[in-house]
């Protein structure tokens, strides 16, 4: 009965001294709730297989917080230093779920984040009971914007859909579409759902309707359905690593058909490499063209390949905008109050390296959707 | 029969309302930062699924690499019921943590059909592939919300909630462990031929290890949908299988004690060394191989040797408790 | 025309998973154990050659040999660190250990080498065949052609020299085996060498076939040909071919005609049906557990 005791007082003792160590380990922690700083927390995968896009939305929001910090907002300083804190969240619900509690007890000011869909749809009803102004970069998945108190930079999965479905009948004038995309993506299916409705709609004939599951290597079998469909253009929703498997395969097929993608396409010629040839005649929508001449994105893409050696993607240029609607909205409201933020956001006005945008009353934002071909390996800008 | 109120239980009691207490005060007093206190929950979840892992891989000595799958079902039934219903916290609460069991259970009874004819390798493939196989369903089906998952579940789960599931895991588990059953269970893995022979059913007794893991994990399942008020197939991958494999052989096979500890440090540590995702897979895989190969040493058995000649008795306790 | 052309795409599929299937089934039959690194040994010999061939700018056969010789050294050290300590240990501990290994080049080959899939450029010269709408690429050709030879060659070795007779033995009986003087270490070192360098072989002939690479390549491939090796009955050389095929045909099918989504289900039902109706696979033979 003693040795019970003992194992009791030890237990306790141990939960005691673990409670203890733990608080101690937060406390420190604290780095933000200073006067003169705005801590906007961030996070994304920056491990992991979803690495990339956490990296570039760090870098391409540090880029925008070095270059307000340094020069403000329209030639005029912010009364505060803005102080970018960076948290991984590993694609992950949970884990993103974590890091927002972390940034909270850093005493986060703003959020600009999640960066992938999922992690977006945890933290967001975190935000919304905190209140905290939230502003996800690249979560596109159609409901995350449902609380008041969130934003977002990029398209929504099922305007994208219908941006693509209008362009294949529209501008392309095709009348007979394949498509192939990822079932088990929200993103991927995001986008495919509202496009088979408004290529309906638009009377498009959808002779192949074909789909794969994350981490499939093998299209071999969808692309021959695709082939015997006789397509006049093949639709690919999806990220550009998939993109490369799908171009390498239909060329070995002896499939010359055109292919159509999303924005997540961006970055399929640096996958391709010396094959990068074919993927040539391919059209994909992208809020951002890194070759535009235009001097705010010339100069952002400038600062982004000096500090990190690589052409920024759609996620750094996402993050970027961000961070600038951010600031914007700090310098309507004049204070770091979130009620006031929230507010200010709503009517926040952006020119920037995504095109000009502002906030409707989803949160979404309003802008123009850019087309970029693909020719001889390089990106082009699409004219109509 | 022993006492319902023997010394030992009365200890049992002050220790799960004594570490309660200190927990509630932390949490309450803001002793604990927001980042830390949030993290009970995933713990506790972690702590389920070792405690129900260790049933079937500790002490029936299969191992099954489907136990995500489990929790899947588990946090997507217990999600459904309290969306459909709307029931407020009380009762729908407890109401949909036993339809994620049962629903989990379910699928462990499914399992263990094929599983009675079946052992070691290909056992684990089996498991595998059912996991695999669900995660496949669920991504496919409609209610389920495909790949987008389901959103908007009630975020009825709090620590204090938690807390009351893993204590009730731990006390059942601990019990079917020290009773007739639990030694018939692990009977069968010492030997099954003669545990056979004895008279013991490996039929019933494998079903009721599948079974009641099922049945834990599935209200892990049910506490994380409700904690994130979202659930996504694709986080019950293989990994997270895998995930809870390493928490239990960390903690030591056929140790409940065990389990518990290594939950909490698998949990906890990734949150101070965040952002070294990459190496946080290097080191379990490392832990894997390096448990296994300790357990197989003569290291071990000279240590125990060591520790029994140079501690005080009591301290010593040798083989599985 | 179009069901043809779904056949020649699952026999595609299906060598590759034969070639690997070989290295698994070797392994089991011997070794009596599930080396769940095997797949990820694919990984390991894929990168050898794209490295030997883009940095060491190495001609391609050299390139494959550099390839096979990694992943040979590879598999015997893996061996001899992780496995052998186990050989009297229980399944579960060597299964686990498996695990271990498969986690551990995985997570390497994502530090080492990064998350990102890189361009493989085929070193396949074959030119493609045309037969009417059908193209059968000259990497489908190439796979075909070297999985049936490795399985002929493999067949060759076990049953007509010393070497092969000592593997057949140690698979029976070990004991036995080192009681007529055969070294069993040394044979089990073998097998894991041989069926490492396969693997070296199947990780090529993968990276030419979809173009890409990455460190968890192998890891569903080397699952699927785990499956093959069970359905063939594993153990058995020809069953690993006729298990890879089946499998390969019976994925593309169901991804044709009945469910891209739930091929993988499918494959896996197929795997979960076959254990519970005839545990040996189609060309095993069934072993009574003594006690």
């Amino acid at each position: 009965m003693r040795k019970m005791m003992k194992k009791t007082i030890a237990v306790m003792m141990a939960t005691m001294m673990a409670v203890s160590m733990v608080a101690c380990g937060g406390a420190s922690g604290s780095s933000g709730g200073d006067e003169n700083t705005l801590l906007i927390g961030s996070m994304g995968p920056t491990s992991g297989p979803n690495a990339s896009y956490g990296t570039s939305v760090k870098n391409g929001a540090t880029i925008a917080v070095n270059e307000i910090n340094e020069k403000g907002l329209d030639g005029e300083k912010l009364d505060v230093t803005l102080k970018l804190q960076f948290e991984d969240d590993q694609a992950d619900a949970q884990i993103a779920s974590n890091a927002y509690s972390k940034l909270i007890s850093d005493n986060m000011d703003v959020l600009l984040g999640a960066t992938t869909s999922g992690a977006c749809q945890a933290v967001n009803k975190l935000a919304q009971k905190d209140n905290l102004l939230m502003v996800t970069p690249s979560g596109s998945a159609q409901d995350i914007t449902e609380p008041e108190n969130v934003f977002r930079i990029c398209f929504t999965d099922p305007l994208q859909g219908i941006k693509i479905a209008d362009l294949i009948a529209d501008t392309l004038q095709y009348k007979d579409v394949a498509v192939l995309y990822d079932v088990s993506s929200d993103y991927g299916k995001g986008i495919y759902e509202a496009f088979i409705e408004e290529a309906k709609a638009k009377g498009l004939n959808v002779v192949a309707d074909q789909s794969f599951s994350g981490g499939d290597k093998d299209f071999n079998t969808q692309l021959t359905t695709i082939k015997s469909s006789g397509a006049d253009v093949i639709f690919v929703p999806g990220y550009y690593q998939e993109a490369s498997f799908i171009l390498t395969q239909a060329r070995q097929l002896g499939i010359d058909t055109p292919f159509v993608g999303s924005d997540g396409w961006d970055g399929v010629t640096t996958q391709l490499g010396e094959n990068a040839d074919i993927a040539n005649g391919a059209i994909f929508l992208s809020p951002f063209f890194s070759a535009d001449t235009t001097e705010n994105v010339k100069n952002f893409v400038d600062s982004y390949k000096k500090e990190y050696g690589s052409t920024p993607d759609q996620f750094a240029a996402d993050a970027y905008d961000g961070v600038y609607a951010i600031a914007k909205a700090y310098k309507l409201a004049g204070s770091k109050d979130s009620d006031k933020l929230i507010e200010a956001m709503k009517s926040v006005e952006v020119d920037g390296v995504t095109g000009k945008f502002s906030f409707d009353a989803d949160g979404n934002p309003n802008k123009d959707a850019k087309y970029i071909q693909i020719e001889e390996g390089q990106y082009t800008l699409f004219n109509r | 029969m022993k006492k319902l109120l023997s010394k030992q239980n009365l200890f049992r009691i002050i220790a799960i309302i004594g570490i309660f207490l200190i927990l509630y005060v932390a949490v309450e007093n803001g002793i604990l930062t927001r980042q830390y206190s949030s993290l009970l929950i995933p713990v506790g979840i972690n702590i389920i699924l070792a405690v129900s892992l260790n049933l079937t891989t500790g002490f029936l000595g299969e191992l099954t690499l489907g136990h995500a799958g489990f929790m899947s079902v588990g946090a997507y039934a217990g999600a459904l019921f309290s969306i459909y219903t709307g029931l407020p916290y009380f009762p729908g609460f407890i109401l949909s943590l036993l339809v994620g069991g049962i629903v989990a259970a379910i699928f462990g009874l499914i399992i263990g059909v094929p599983v009675l004819r079946l052992k070691g390798d290909y056992l684990a493939i089996v498991t595998l592939a059912f996991g695999e196989i669900i995660r496949s369903i669920i991504t496919n089906l409609k209610i389920t919300g495909g790949a987008s998952g389901l959103n908007n579940i009630p975020m009825y789960t709090s620590y204090i909630s938690v807390y009351v599931v893993v204590i009730i895991t731990i006390l059942i588990v601990m019990n079917l462990v020290n009773s007739r059953h639990g030694r018939a269970i692990c009977s069968i893995r010492e030997d099954y031929i003669a545990s056979e022979s004895v008279g013991i059913s490996l039929t019933k007794y494998k079903i009721l290890a599948f079974v009641s893991a099922a049945f834990f994990a599935g209200m892990a399942g049910v506490l994380y949908s409700h904690n994130l008020g979202f659930v996504q197939a694709k986080t019950f991958d293989y990994n997270k299988s895998i995930e809870i494999l390493v928490i239990v052989v960390l903690g030591g096979m056929g140790s409940i004690k065990g389990s518990i500890i290594s939950a909490i440090i698998i949990t906890i540590l990734p949150e101070m060394l965040r952002g070294m995702d990459d190496f946080r897979m290097l080191i379990y895989a490392i832990v894997l191989i390096a448990m296994m190969l300790f357990n197989a040493s003569k290291f071990k058995e000279w240590l125990r040797v060591w520790l029994h000649n140079h501690m005080p008795k009591k301290a010593v306790k040798g083989g599985n408790s | 025309m179009k069901f043809l052309a779904q056949i020649i795409n699952g026999l595609s599929l299906g060598s590759i998973y034969a070639l690997i299937a070989l290295g698994y089934t070797m392994v089991y039959g011997i070794a009596k154990m599930i080396n769940f690194a095997h797949g990820d040994i694919i990984m390991v010999g894929a990168y050898a050659v794209y490295l030997s061939l883009t940095v060491a700018h190495l001609p391609i056969p050299v390139a494959i040999l550099v390839g096979i010789a990694t992943c040979s050294i590879l598999g015997v050290v893996i061996e001899k660190i992780a496995y052998k300590p186990l050989r009297n240990a229980p399944s579960l501990a060597v299964l686990i250990t498996a695990i271990g290994v498969s986690y551990f080049l995985q997570s390497a080959g994502l530090i080492l080498f990064g998350s990102q899939a890189k361009a493989f450029k085929s070193i396949v010269t074959v030119k493609p065949i045309h037969i009417g709408d059908i193209t059968i690429s000259g990497e489908i050709i190439v796979t075909i052609t070297v999985t049936i030879l490795s399985m002929i060659l493999l067949t060759l070795f076990i049953h007509k020299t010393k070497a092969g007779s000592a593997m057949l033995a140690v698979s029976e009986d070990k004991g036995a085996a080192q009681l007529m003087g055969i070294n069993v270490n040394r044979t089990i070192s073998m097998v894991f060498a041989i069926g490492s360098g396969l693997a070296a072989i199947a990780g090529v002939l993968y990276a030419c076939t979809y173009g890409f690479i990455d460190p968890y390549m192998g890891s569903m491939a080397g699952i699927k040909a785990f499956v093959a090796a069970v359905l063939g009955g594993i153990g058995s050389v020809p069953g690993a071919m006729i298990g890879g095929v089946l499998l390969g045909v019976i994925e593309s099918l169901s991804k044709a005609y009945i469910s891209t989504q739930l091929a993988d289900a499918i494959v896996f039902g197929v795997l979960i049906l076959m254990l519970i109706i005839k545990p040996a696979g189609i060309l095993g033979v069934v072993r009574k557990e003594k006690v």
